[in-house]
């Protein structure tokens, strides 16, 4: 059985956790934007942390349900509607036949995620049903298509519906525009000035942020380091280019480039980040590699908690 | 010091580290970091590997290992390989049929001008030289071919190309490369190769890969149509 898809909105992609293992030839891994929203999602309907899921960009996006089912919904509020009631994020609905799930517009945030029980029915590629639109890798046709009118999204038919919803206290706060940065290798090639204009800035948005990067427009900030040999770029990379605006390198990234990088925002970060909408003002605060380390543990330890 | 010393270990982020062998690019450390690739590979607790010209970053789940504990699997890894004796196993020879036609080349008259050269001598020093993947990035299985001879380092063009299309074979710089795939790019084309560079459904997924050894081989026109080339795309 299948949701169908009504309206197909600006940007639905099918994704699990990603495409791990194969950035030795180029293949980046896509995944979540927001990986703490989508775990909350199966974690919700008791599915496998990979299941898959739609990472629903902006709204604008009507699904009908041919069958019986439950449903999670995740992340930003784009205003979801089930027939035609509103339904807030972070828990679970019972779906029946002939409903119909709508996610309108953003009251905050930008990126919603809908789980549904057993995850999405998909055929995987290289391991993973994650979506990269510019890989033309993963999807619904495997050939990295965003969702279209028409699709059909399949799932197992299930009748035993649990309510349930995410505690609050493990919601991250989406309130926090402070963006934890763990300070990389490099960070010594900047002066102690650009490191202080970097941490003291407002940063905007960038109309051109995707998921590949986020580009931020703000106070410039620059190195000595002129360009360095191309390397390995992890999640969440900060590149500095030669103008000085910063990017955030996420889940789409190219996997090499030759930038100097002022460190690494961690996945919660990231995830903030990425339900940013363009003109939104964001800061970042530097922590440590353990603080990171501490945070993503909490975040994990209360998803086991849960189940 | 020479490339044997024994990497650097650099934190990232709390999943993953950068290994820097050097900081100059020589096949040496190559080898090395092809070497060290191919023997992190089966390593527990190892989500993926970059390598790259004088680097690998290596991913790991931070979620199931401590990461003193990969640290230390690494550095056990890396001690167990003599870098000035590399066997890299898993490194092949590649080679790459080419039509370096003008239609399907269209820098070539630009490139022989700043090199000086007639078009014949350029597709001679582009086909005899035997060359080495130092990286593969930008796209999947684009891999970035080094060293072109001095005679053939040409600068990228001013104004990228929006579309290049699959297959072209194009110089930059002392590199040289093929577009396994419709893309952007600045690199100055030459030619077409019939053959795919990447096909998700092979073992390898990609025709090349970090550490091999390439080699073009000039085609003519009909061969490269006999081969499946196609000759439109700009």
């Amino acid at each position: 059985m299948a949701f169908k898809v009504i309206k197909p909105g600006l940007l639905a992609l099918v994704q699990d956790l990603g495409r791990h293992g194969h950035q030795s030839i180029g293949l980046t891994t896509g995944g979540p934007m927001d990986e703490v929203a989508f775990r909350w999602g199966n974690a919700l309907l008791d599915n496998d942390p990979n299941s898959a899921q739609i990472e629903i960009t902006f709204g604008m996006f009507t699904l009908e349900a041919q069958a019986n089912t439950s449903i999670a919904v995740t992340g930003a509020d784009l205003g979801a509607t089930l027939n035609d009631k509103s339904i807030p994020p972070w828990q679970t609905y019972a779906i029946k036949k002939g409903d119909i799930l709508a996610f309108h517009q953003p009251v905050w945030g930008l990126r919603a995620y809908l789980a549904v029980k057993g995850g999405f029915l998909c055929e995987p590629t290289l391991g993973s049903v994650a979506t990269v639109m510019r890989e033309k890798i993963g999807g619904l046709t495997s050939k990295g298509d965003k969702l279209k009118k028409g699709d059909s999204l399949s799932y197992h038919t299930s009748h035993d519906h649990q309510q349930r919803a995410v505690p609050r206290l493990a919601i991250p706060n989406y309130g926090n525009k402070e963006i934890p940065v763990i300070l990389g290798y490099q960070y010594q090639s900047f002066s102690s000035l650009e490191r202080a204009n970097f941490f003291s800035s407002d940063y905007t948005v960038s109309s051109n942020s995707d998921r590949m990067g986020y580009r931020l427009e703000g106070k410039a900030v620059h190195t000595e380091l002129k360009g360095i040999i191309s390397e390995g770029i992890a999640y969440g990379a900060i590149q500095i280019p030669k103008d000085g605006q910063p990017i955030v390198l996420l889940r789409d990234r190219q996997t090499i480039g030759g930038y100097p990088k002022m460190g690494c925002v961690t996945r919660v970060g990231g995830g903030i980040l990425a339900q940013q909408k363009p003109g939104d003002i964001i800061q970042f605060t530097p922590i440590t590699v353990d603080q990171a380390e501490q945070e993503r543990h909490l975040q994990m330890a209360r998803l086991a908690q849960w189940r | 010091m020479s490339h044997a010393d024994f990497p650097n270990i650099d934190m990232v982020s709390n999943q993953a580290c950068l290994l820097t062998f050097s900081h100059v690019i020589s096949e040496a450390t190559s080898n090395y970091i092809a070497q060290v690739t191919q023997n992190l590979k089966n390593l527990a607790g190892i989500v993926d590997l970059v390598p790259s010209y004088t680097t690998l970053l290596v991913v790991f789940d931070d979620d199931h290992y401590d990461r003193f504990a990969i640290f230390k699997a690494i550095r056990q890894t890396i001690e167990a390989i003599d870098p000035n004796n590399v066997s890299l196993i898993d490194s092949r020879e590649v080679v790459i049929p080419v039509y370096y036609g003008q239609e399907v080349g269209p820098d070539m008259e630009d490139v022989a001008k700043h090199c000086q050269l007639s078009m014949e001598e350029i597709i001679k020093r582009h086909s005899e030289t035997v060359y080495r993947a130092y990286a593969i990035g930008f796209t999947p299985g684009f891999a970035f071919l080094g060293n072109t001879p001095d005679e053939l380092h040409v600068p990228r063009k001013t104004t990228p190309r929006l579309k290049v299309p699959i297959g072209s074979v194009a110089i930059a710089e002392n590199q040289t490369a093929v577009y396994p795939s419709v893309t952007p790019g600045g690199w100055q084309i030459i030619g077409r190769t019939p053959i795919n560079l990447i096909d998700w459904g092979s073992k390898n997924l990609a025709l090349i890969a970090m550490g091999d050894s390439v080699r073009f081989e000039s085609i003519s026109r009909d061969e490269f149509l006999v081969q499946g080339g196609q000759l439109d795309g700009f």
